[in-house]
């Protein structure tokens, strides 16, 4: 313990915020692709990149090394659907919370890039517990499309986005249904009518527009790399028939390129999904009825897509996915447990480990960026205590883009100070 | 234990209407009326334990729920009851059910002192929105009991994947009192009836801090923390005159006071009857609902919630106030902001008594995991704790904050037969339950389909019956 923690102080007060050259050896390392763990590995990061990983790695003269002792070493984990860095707190904390946008005349052209703040408290915490990236989506306001989201880092500095307009976010379920006057035959005309007006649009960029347009400009312009397929729309559906029905939009939309988030019910119709090549990016643990949309909700929802050809990753939309990213892991490692129950579904630990790491980035097309140890992909690397699905498990060094990383946070703060209660001779208040 | 339990208080409930008999027909007229007995117990559990075979596993890793283990462990039990626990030698009775547990390991039930299963049941639709009387401030009347939906699929879900055998039910926060708790045992059952602990004492809910002020804010007030104690201690005065004039009418007799059902479950605070348990975030504000205790007399059984409980963990233990606690909820609320994983590991640390609680229809699914996390976090800070002694924040402690640990909460000769088979370390996540018996029946068996009940809700819809 007390060597951990003289080991930390010693890594804070060496670390300066640029990237670093490192090779960390003698690891357990998890590629993150779903690839089997490799003992006695080495990851080799310059100029903020992965340059290598594996077993027989050479590492060059003059680059620093760090011993693993045998440690899980991995990529940094990706939050797979969240929101996280939008708001401070959620509830009576009106100022510090970007994730309302119901008062806004806009909704597609929305860009959740400048909402992000990346000195926020969630990004530390998440960042001390070994997720470097995350996919964050902006909430629907007034119209089932919430606007384009961003991919992020959690590093501490004043670049978080990686990837601004990587995607557009639609509500095509029970909560899409509701913003869009009360039916889901209401949201998907309305999301008819809104790609409409986007190819419309694009016809006549300078001209006028047609009769009945419901879009301002700028919404319908954002629309137009969607419909065209330049942009990925994620769209949120849980009910297996709504799935269905989004899957065969594509028949109308031929350009579309989507993937779905939450589809509690997916494995019910999971021969389609795989059928359509669409990505999922699943809430876990799921399993209550909560609505009526989720009737069918299991804890093997995502190895019963699995064992189907699905392609899956998980993500936390409505788990509180504002903070709980660090909780992807827990569930991960949940996923693994459910092999040994009879029965039910789970997935092998390299492939639970995966869903975390690269899977996510793959869902949104990152999967050549982040997510995984593959030469090329940024240098996001943690290094474990122990297991990196289990729950006594913690991050001990994390590299961002090559920047090690400082952990310390709110909570780290706050549990030094009050460690003792003894009384001393200042207040608490002086202990920093 | 159970059963005369049971008895006392069904030869209370006689009494009490014998008693009410016994003046609405009285003959010659009494120099002095006998004063009318108010049958505190006008909802009695029904619950039954259901049939089991005395069963023996054996070769197990035993955590006791009170802080001991026992490695190559067995238990007995049988007639409802823990019969024994020992080492290797302990020997089956003819005709008992052997289970070789192989190294795996045996804990109590857990027990979670904050749900609302039933009150906010799944799914989570407005008709079935029953856990915040949000219509008055002050709604002590209001018991829980009476909002719990039995076929909550929840509960089933909360036996299968958390090994929960007992719970609290909690009326909302929404109110500075939110009304009476209800007890369960975690069996399905057509009635709350049919599922309430027997002998359990009855709690309040009462809540500080930001929710009562948010709702009634602009509802008439209170609007402020200030309000917020002004309208509980106004509610106090008038609990203690409500209480003066009963004893008084109780002990001589006399025209019988007006009864108020609000001021009765105060009463019964303010007698020992019914334990408070109290919503509570912010260090601050649990030290001032201390000090409101004293001035009232009555005691706190446990603060829900305590996220700032690390800050004054010293006044829990010196007060015998138990923290019920999340691992790692923070920051969803102001009163949530300084949350650390610390705190459960803080809080046993100085010596208080600490819980590991859920208020979460998929948490509740999970606290033997919640447990893991916060004995981790407290390892790494320094507090050896052992995960024999952290698993007393999951049994024992629950038990003790909810007035039954005389019956429930550990391994111990002639408690209940509330016992979970875990198919591995259950601080593991890849661990699950395997087995969960309640009072010594086999509720739920991951190897037997016939011990995984489906819920009326769930019967001929999509993913009925399935494994969850």
């Amino acid at each position: 313990m007390i060597r951990a923690l003289a080991m930390f102080g010693l890594l804070t007060a060496a670390s300066p915020l640029a990237a670093q050259n490192v090779a960390i050896t003698n690891a357990r390392l998890v590629i993150g692709d779903g690839t089997q763990v490799i003992d006695g590995g080495t990851v080799l990061v310059r100029g903020g990149k992965v340059v290598a990983a594996g077993r027989n790695v050479r590492v060059p003269a003059g680059v620093e090394t760090v011993d693993a002792q045998g440690k899980y070493v991995t990529p940094g984990l990706v939050a797979g659907f969240s929101r996280l860095g939008l708001s401070e707190v959620d509830l009576g904390a009106a100022g510090s919370d970007d994730t309302e946008m119901g008062g806004s005349v806009f909704n597609a052209a929305i860009d959740v890039s400048p909402s992000v703040n990346p000195k926020a408290s969630t990004i530390a915490v998440s960042r001390a517990d070994g997720v470097t990236r995350a996919i964050v989506a902006p909430t629907t306001g007034k119209s089932i499309f919430a606007g384009q989201g961003a991919i992020i880092d959690t590093g501490d500095d004043f670049s978080p986005v990686l990837k601004s307009k990587a995607f557009q976010f639609v509500e095509l379920g029970e909560g899409g249904a509701g913003t869009a006057g009360g039916s889901r035959s209401s949201s998907f005309e309305l999301f008819r009518n809104a790609l409409v007006e986007a190819r419309d649009l694009r016809g006549r960029p300078d001209g006028a527009r047609r009769d009945d347009v419901l879009l301002t400009r700028r919404d319908a312009q954002a629309l137009v790399a969607v419909v065209q397929g330049r942009q990925l729309l994620i769209v949120h559906v849980e009910r297996a028939v709504d799935i269905v029905n989004v899957l065969a939009l594509k028949k109308e939309f031929p350009a579309l390129k989507m993937a779905l988030v939450g589809v509690s019910e997916g494995w019910t119709v999971a021969d389609r999904i795989a059928a359509s090549g669409v990505w999922v990016i699943a809430s876990a643990l799921n399993d209550l009825p909560a609505s009526f949309e989720m009737l069918a909700a299991t804890q093997s929802n995502i190895g019963r897509l699995r064992a189907a050809g699905v392609k899956v990753a998980i993500g936390m939309i409505d788990d509180n996915d504002t903070r709980y990213a660090r909780n992807q892991r827990q569930f991960a490692g949940n996923l693994v447990s459910l092999q040994k129950v009879p029965r039910a579904s789970g997935v092998s630990w390299d492939e639970a480990f995966a869903m975390i790491s690269a899977r996510p980035a793959e869902a949104v097309g990152m999967g050549g960026v982040v997510g995984s140890l593959a030469p090329g992909r940024q240098g996001d690397v943690v290094v474990w205590s122990g297991d990196p699905l289990e729950n006594d498990s913690v991050p001990e060094t994390v590299w961002i883009d090559g920047v090690r990383q400082s952990l310390t946070n709110h909570q780290t703060r706050l549990r030094d100070r009050y460690r003792s209660l003894e009384r001393q001779n200042v207040p608490e208040a002086y202990r920093k | 234990m159970m059963k005369a339990a049971r008895t006392t208080l069904l030869g209370a409930a006689v009494l009490a209407a014998a008693v009410l008999t016994g003046c609405a027909t009285a003959p010659q007229p009494a120099p002095k009326a006998l004063a009318v007995r108010i049958n505190e117990n006008p909802y009695p559990s029904t619950y039954e334990r259901y049939p089991g075979v005395p069963t023996l596993i054996r070769n197990a890793t035993i955590f006791d729920g009170e802080g001991g283990k026992i490695d190559r462990g067995s238990i007995l039990f049988s007639d409802g009851r823990v019969q024994a626990v020992g080492g290797p030698d302990l020997a089956a009775p003819e005709g008992a059910n052997v289970i070789d547990a192989g190294g795996r390991y045996v804990t109590p039930g857990i027990i979670d002192v904050h749900s609302h299963l039933g009150d906010y049941p799944s799914p989570a639709v407005e008709s079935l929105s029953d856990g915040n009387e949000a219509t008055g401030a002050a709604r002590p009347e209001v018991w829980a009991e009476h909002s719990v939906w039995p076929q909550d699929p929840g509960f089933n879900r909360a036996r299968a994947n958390g090994g929960i055998t007992a719970l609290q039910i909690l009326p909302g926060s929404a109110n500075l009192f939110g009304g009476r708790s209800a007890i369960l045992k975690n069996v399905p059952a057509r009635t709350v009836q049919g599922m309430k602990f027997p002998g359990a004492p009855y709690g309040l809910k009462m809540a500080c801090g930001e929710n009562p002020k948010r709702v009634y804010g602009n509802k008439g007030g209170p609007q402020t923390r200030m309000g917020n104690i002004a309208v509980t201690r106004a509610t106090w005065i008038k609990a203690q005159e409500y209480k003066r004039k009963w004893d008084k009418y109780e002990k001589s007799g006399g025209e019988m006071p007006a009864r108020d059902l609000a001021m009765e479950t105060l009463r019964g605070v303010l007698q020992g009857k019914i334990l408070v348990h109290n919503h509570c975030y912010r260090a601050d504000e649990m030290a001032l609902m201390i000090d409101m205790s004293k001035e009232f007399g009555y005691k706190i059984a446990s603060f829900q919630h305590a996220v700032e409980a690390y800050k004054i963990a010293d006044l829990l233990r010196e007060n015998g106030i138990c923290a019920a606690m999340w691992a790692d909820w923070y920051g969803f609320k102001m009163e949530s902001y300084d949350a650390i994983n610390e705190n459960i590991a803080f809080v046993h640390n100085a010596g208080a008594c600490a819980i590991v609680h859920s208020d979460d229809p998929n948490g509740i699914q999970r606290l033997n995991q919640e447990a893991a996390k916060a004995l981790a976090a407290g390892r790494r800070a320094g507090i050896q704790i052992s995960e024999e002694v952290a698993w007393t924040w999951l049994s024992m402690n629950p038990a003790k904050s909810l007035g039954i640990f005389a019956q429930t909460g550990s391994l111990k000769a002639g408690k209940m037969a509330d016992v979970v088979l875990w198919n591995g370390n259950p601080f593991s996540v890849y661990t699950r339950p395997e087995k969960v018996w309640v009072d010594g029946a086999l509720l739920f068996d991951a190897d037997n389909p016939a011990k995984q009940p489906v819920s009326d809700f769930e019967l001929g819809q999509p993913g009925e019956g399935d494994v969850k």
